[in-house]
């Protein structure tokens, strides 16, 4: 077990290391920072000056070290628009997203599991039908155009939630429905699949024989067995959340880090961009290590190994 | 010689069939089908039939609400802000979303699946070092990456093509890899090499075409990911820029009229969405119809990691 987590975080820190290097050159390689960080008709001095200030006139070997160096003590650069630590300005965005995050995950999970679950009790049927229909519809809708729509229909005309910003309960219904849309979409199938693979075997054969309920032999016995898939999935899933987080929180105006980094892009505000890259980067290499234990404690076979 | 072809290709008539009325049996994955090939059609003639309509301005048309004919069939489906026919537009704009899609695709089947033949079939160190790699591409969001590199790079065509291309592959790598890595132990591949097949010999004519069909079934199912990520893009404005039009920038256009023009942003939106559920549903289809045996390799996207 032991093995298998340590060669597990290996991975996942080799590919963390992969990134900063691959983010720290390629935003080299592609040309003299000073162009990407200051305006077009910036003077030659003021180009010469920045360049000394923030060392781009020094080898690109002695820039990475010192950028490592500054980053073993949290050092991330200074944002270029909003004259503050850019570390300090993607935490602060942080906590926005995260929430959003988990709770469009846990939402998204325990419907679709219920879902999956029950489509699967009966293959072919008419719920199986119309819910494989509806997680396929909600795999394959754009979500921003989901988000433009709904505030179409409830906020213009219908009036019934707020268009966007962050606030009460009402707030939370949009951004948490758009954003769930997709991970629910593809949790059901996988659950269903799972679920219909785990409720053909023995084992659930001889729960049945020995008269075991069926609720418990599909929410305990067979899900048991199903949630093996779905952890691996959900793991996909909440990386890609990021993905949706970013579109989510542009249309929603949500002061998260999806929302942040685009504005930074927008604004060519590297810094940042960087900064979030490498904490979102953090955070998957976290979740991963997290799916990992997870995992650990679900599939005895791996316990003990 | 010639006798042995004439029965394959008898047989090949006889798969076709079959597949064709397995098709017919299932209506929604008809339907799925007939759709995407309405679209190819759009995509290779629309432009050239529609692109006239799509740019003439007809100031009495503005804001034209759709469901009337009055300025013509064309304008079924309302009119922009200047006039244009929205129809026209979407048919126009069909080639540049499709294409952009099905070309990162297939680049990064390409890719993936060439790089998945080496990392299955040659040496481990190989294998792991491209394994790796696909490691740091694949726990990254891909939005978060190409957003980077388009602001990096310019947003172009091209540039827009290798993002998505580059976020896909991984997908095929596994999968490719972990198919080589049975096949490689199957019997004809032991005959093909005791025969002195060369290695490129053996992978490309004994390996490539078993693995093929599985490819061809992600292929599918990427092509609507891919669809939806530039559409993505163009909304936030860091994918294809204007002039060009694309469904999913028609869709961030129309954002600005939405209360008094409504149609603008959604019928672009119900595009990408039919498209990528055609895809969804015939990529479906297509899995339970190759083979059944093989469904969970699909289902289970980060197997088969050794």
């Amino acid at each position: 077990m032991t093995r298998f987590l340590a060669r597990r975080s290996v991975h996942s820190a080799f590919a963390l290391v992969g990134l900063i290097v691959a983010v720290f050159f390629l935003a080299r390689l592609t040309g003299d920072p000073t162009n990407l960080f200051l305006p077009l008709d910036a003077s030659l001095e003021t180009r010469k000056e920045f360049a000394h200030k923030h060392g781009f006139d020094r080898p690109a070997i002695e820039q990475f070290w010192s950028f490592v160096k500054d980053m073993s003590h949290g050092d991330l650069g200074y944002s270029l628009r909003k004259q503050r630590p850019a570390m300090e300005l993607v935490l602060e965005a942080y906590p926005t997203t995260l929430k959003l995050a988990g709770a469009t995950m846990v939402i998204a999970i325990a419907l679709a599991i219920v879902i999956g679950a029950l489509a699967a009790y009966r293959p072919g049927g008419v719920f199986d039908r119309i819910s494989g229909i509806a997680s396929l519809a909600g795999a394959s809708a754009p979500d921003f155009w989901v988000a433009i729509t709904g505030i179409l229909i409830f906020s213009v005309s219908l009036r019934w939630l707020p268009t966007s910003g962050v606030g009460g309960f009402p707030y939370w219904i949009m951004p948490i429905t758009v954003l769930a849309l997709r991970p629910f979409g593809l949790l059901v199938q996988v659950v269903r699949s799972s679920m219909l693979s785990a409720l053909a075997s023995a084992y659930v054969k001889t729960a049945r024989a020995k008269g075991v309920s069926e609720r418990t032999v599909i929410f305990v016995h067979a899900l048991r067995n199903a949630c093996l898939s779905i952890v691996t999935v959900a793991g996909d899933l909440t990386v890609g959340l990021i993905n949706g987080a970013v579109i989510v929180e542009t249309v929603f105006g949500w002061p998260g880090v999806g929302k942040l980094m685009i504005d930074s892009v927008i604004q060519r505000d590297f810094p940042i961009v960087q900064a979030s890259i490498m904490l979102t980067a953090t955070a998957i290499f976290l979740l991963n290590i997290a799916i990992d234990l997870i995992y650990v404690a679900l599939d005895p076979r791996i316990r003990h190994q | 010689m010639a006798q042995i072809t004439a029965e394959q290709e008898a047989v090949a008539i006889r798969r076709g069939l079959s597949w064709w009325r397995l098709l017919l049996r299932d209506p929604i994955a008809l339907v799925a089908a007939l759709w995407l090939c309405l679209l190819a059609l759009c995509v290779l003639a629309g432009p050239e039939l529609f692109g006239k309509a799509a740019t003439a301005l007809n100031l009495r048309a503005r804001n034209l609400p759709p469901g009337s004919i009055e300025h013509g069939w064309l304008m079924i489906l309302g009119a922009d802000t200047l006039g244009r026919s929205m129809l026209a537009r979407l048919i126009v704009a069909s080639r540049n979303t499709l294409s952009i899609a099905l070309i990162s695709v297939l680049v990064a089947m390409m890719i993936g699946g060439f790089l998945g033949l080496i990392a299955g079939y040659i040496g481990r160190t190989v294998g792991n070092v491209i394994m790796r790699l696909s490691d740091i591409i694949q726990s990254f969001p891909s939005l978060l990456l190409a957003v980077v590199v388009l602001y990096m790079l310019e947003p172009r065509v091209g540039n827009l093509i290798i993002v998505l291309a580059i976020t896909r592959i991984p997908s095929y790598l596994r999968v490719t890899r972990a198919e080589v890595l049975e096949i490689r132990e199957r019997v004809f591949v032991d005959a093909a090499r005791a025969l002195g097949g060369s290695r490129a010999h053996i992978l490309f004519r004994h390996i490539t075409p078993v693995v093929a069909p599985t490819l061809l079934t992600i292929l599918t199912v990427d092509f609507a990911i891919v669809m939806l990520a530039e559409s993505g893009l163009s909304f936030l404005g860091i994918g294809i820029q204007p002039p060009e039009i694309t469904w999913g920038l028609m869709v961030a256009q129309g954002r600005n009229h939405l209360s008094q023009a409504w149609w603008l942003a959604f019928f672009p939106g119900l595009a990408i969405m039919f498209a990528t559920l055609s895809a969804n549903v015939l990529s479906n289809w297509l899995r339970i119809a190759t083979d059944p045996v093989q469904r969970w390799r699909l289902e289970a996207p980060k197997g088969g990691d050794a």
